[in-house]
């Protein structure tokens, strides 16, 4: 699959207009989904006493299972749509078709950047939205629930491991590849005209955020 | 020099729908072929197949001792090589202008540099009348305009082979005697193997060397133009003159006992039309491929419908042909 030549050009270009497309998205997903968890979780353990651990929770809930999963919706959501329908645009114009009359593979041409792309932006967003989710749960466990900045930070550095943000990382690499894999694959066999590249991006986002959920679950059952 | 195209027992089938059985043909090198047919009998089928694009559930396709059929995935690239292909709508990639269009094979293929490429694509831009275009976007130029800078991108790689899938569809009758016209120029001035799917008749009736007609999921018929256009055959008088009554019915082919309740009424696909004179290239050029008018017919011993081989100022291309030829030359 990784045969020569590499389209570096076509990778980077699409890497960036992944970026662009969900950067701002994510991050703004995020921001309530670190207030939500410190809220519902904060309210819970305060029922218990148990205040000053709130911080745990969010290394638990944000950095290991809810960012990978926002991530993953985002670039399947996003940019995988995109992916989807632009390929799928190219196929029913005849365009796959003219490119491979004219000696071009569109898998590696077309295919290949855009996947690696995919898995090489997710990292990346998984870090933005692990960032923003958790200054947002800081935030609103301190400023809004009054809860104690010291009891946040320590119980969140007494739980907090680097393996955590690597499994984090991996399952955001994993959970790209496949996003790619599948919007590129329902692209280039949309049919049927401008209705069959519609049902192609719907199937490409329903089909991603199953596979995506299956894989999480897998990853956390297998590293825990 | 055009390379001879061999299809040999070709058939090829959606699941349980066959859509031809058995085509038998050969396109020879140089020539202008026209596969003929009503619409939805396979006619693109049968392009993406010789091309690669379909494979074929039997037979094969030789070209240069190749069965592009039958053979890999490596060897098939290397034979699309051969190819240029004209898609219906020209097939340009939407995200880029005309000019990066006819030079994306070229960047992708050959070493030349900047420079060069520039000057093949203007060349190709300019035989195909697209000068002042090559900044502008697919979106933004007309149909016809598509079609002729799908063209130029399919010559740029000097193929040996051009293929033309209905190159008159979605085009006023203008703007397709021009572009007729201009695939006769082409084929006198690079002398690759051309074959046209159409189902114009007018296309079919003034382009060609060759005509092949596809109905009922089989080649009808496959010969030199004169032989098709004087062939009595129901199927080819009703193409021809462009009838209702005849085999060819509305979404299928009419069955037996429709066309004997035709005959009764008296209703026929008509007699053929006169033969018209081949387009000839412009500035007296000849095509290395050309016969003279009524040389099938004369050596079958077929007389032509009246009125053939006479064009539109009167002029009867059969018996003052050596004078006419002295003439535009």
């Amino acid at each position: 699959m990784l045969k020569r030549p590499f389209h570096w050009r076509e990778c980077l270009h699409q890497a960036w207009f992944i970026v662009s497309v969900s950067a701002l998205p994510t991050a703004l997903v995020a921001i309530p989904f670190g207030a939500v968890l410190a809220l519902q979780a904060g309210n819970l353990i305060r029922q218990f006493g148990a205040q000053s651990f709130t911080g745990a929770t969010a290394v638990l809930g944000i950095v290991r299972e809810a960012s990978p999963v926002v991530t993953a919706l985002m670039v399947a959501g996003a940019a995988g749509s995109a992916i989807c329908a632009d390929l799928g645009a190219r196929k029913i114009r005849e365009e796959i078709d003219a490119l491979e009359v004219l000696g071009v593979d569109p898998l590696q041409r077309l295919v290949v950047p855009r996947v690696v792309a995919c898995a090489v932006v997710a990292p990346f967003l998984n870090g933005l939205v692990t960032t923003v989710g958790l200054i947002a749960s800081y935030l609103f466990n301190v400023v809004a629930q009054g809860g104690s900045p010291g009891a946040y930070l320590q119980s969140f550095n007494s739980l907090a491991e680097v393996g955590d943000l690597w499994v984090s990382e991996v399952k955001a690499l994993v959970f790209g590849a496949t996003a790619g894999l599948i919007a590129a694959f329902k692209g280039l066999t949309a049919a049927g005209g401008p209705k069959g590249v519609g049902d192609a991006v719907n199937q490409a986002v329903v089909f991603s955020a199953m596979a995506l959920f299956a894989e999480n679950f897998l990853i956390s059952a297998v590293t825990t | 020099m055009g390379v001879e195209v061999v299809v040999e027992g070709l058939t090829k089938s959606f699941g349980r729908q066959v859509i031809w059985e058995d085509v038998t043909l050969t396109l020879p090198a140089g020539g202008i072929s026209v596969l003929l047919g009503p619409s939805g009998t396979g006619k693109s089928v049968f392009l993406k197949t010789l091309v690669g694009l379909l494979r074929p559930d039997r037979g094969h396709i030789w070209i240069d001792g190749h069965d592009l059929a039958n053979c890999g995935e490596n060897k098939l690239y290397e034979l699309r090589r051969l190819f240029g292909v004209l898609f219906q709508d020209g097939a340009l990639f939407g995200s880029m202008n005309i000019y990066d269009n006819i030079a994306f094979p070229l960047r992708e293929h050959t070493k030349k540099n900047e420079s060069q490429i520039r000057q093949i694509v203007m060349e190709k831009i300019e035989l195909v009348g697209l000068n002042g275009a090559e900044g502008k976007l697919p979106g933004e130029i007309s149909g016809g305009m598509r079609k002729r800078a799908g063209l130029a991108r399919a010559l740029v790689l000097d193929p040996e082979i051009i293929l033309f899938d209905e190159p008159d569809s979605g085009l006023d009758p203008v703007r397709t005697a021009y572009l007729n016209q201009l695939i006769v120029d082409l084929n006198a001035e690079i002398e690759a193997t051309f074959l046209i799917v159409t189902h114009d008749i007018n296309t079919a009736r003034t382009v060609p060397d060759d005509i092949g007609l596809l109905f009922r999921r089989e080649l009808v018929m496959f010969g030199p133009r004169e032989m098709m256009l004087s062939s009595g055959e129901p199927v080819v008088r009703q193409f021809l003159n462009a009838r209702r009554h005849g085999p060819i019915g509305m979404s299928e082919e009419k069955d037996v006992s429709e066309l004997e309740a035709e005959a009764q009424q008296g209703h026929d696909p008509g007699a053929l039309p006169p033969i018209p004179p081949q387009l000839m290239p412009t500035a007296g050029r000849l095509r290395r491929s050309q016969q003279a008018p009524g040389t099938w017919l004369a050596a079958n011993g077929v007389v032509p419908p009246p009125g053939s081989f006479v064009d539109e100022r009167g002029r009867d291309w059969l018996r003052e042909y050596p004078r006419l030829l002295g003439s535009v030359r």
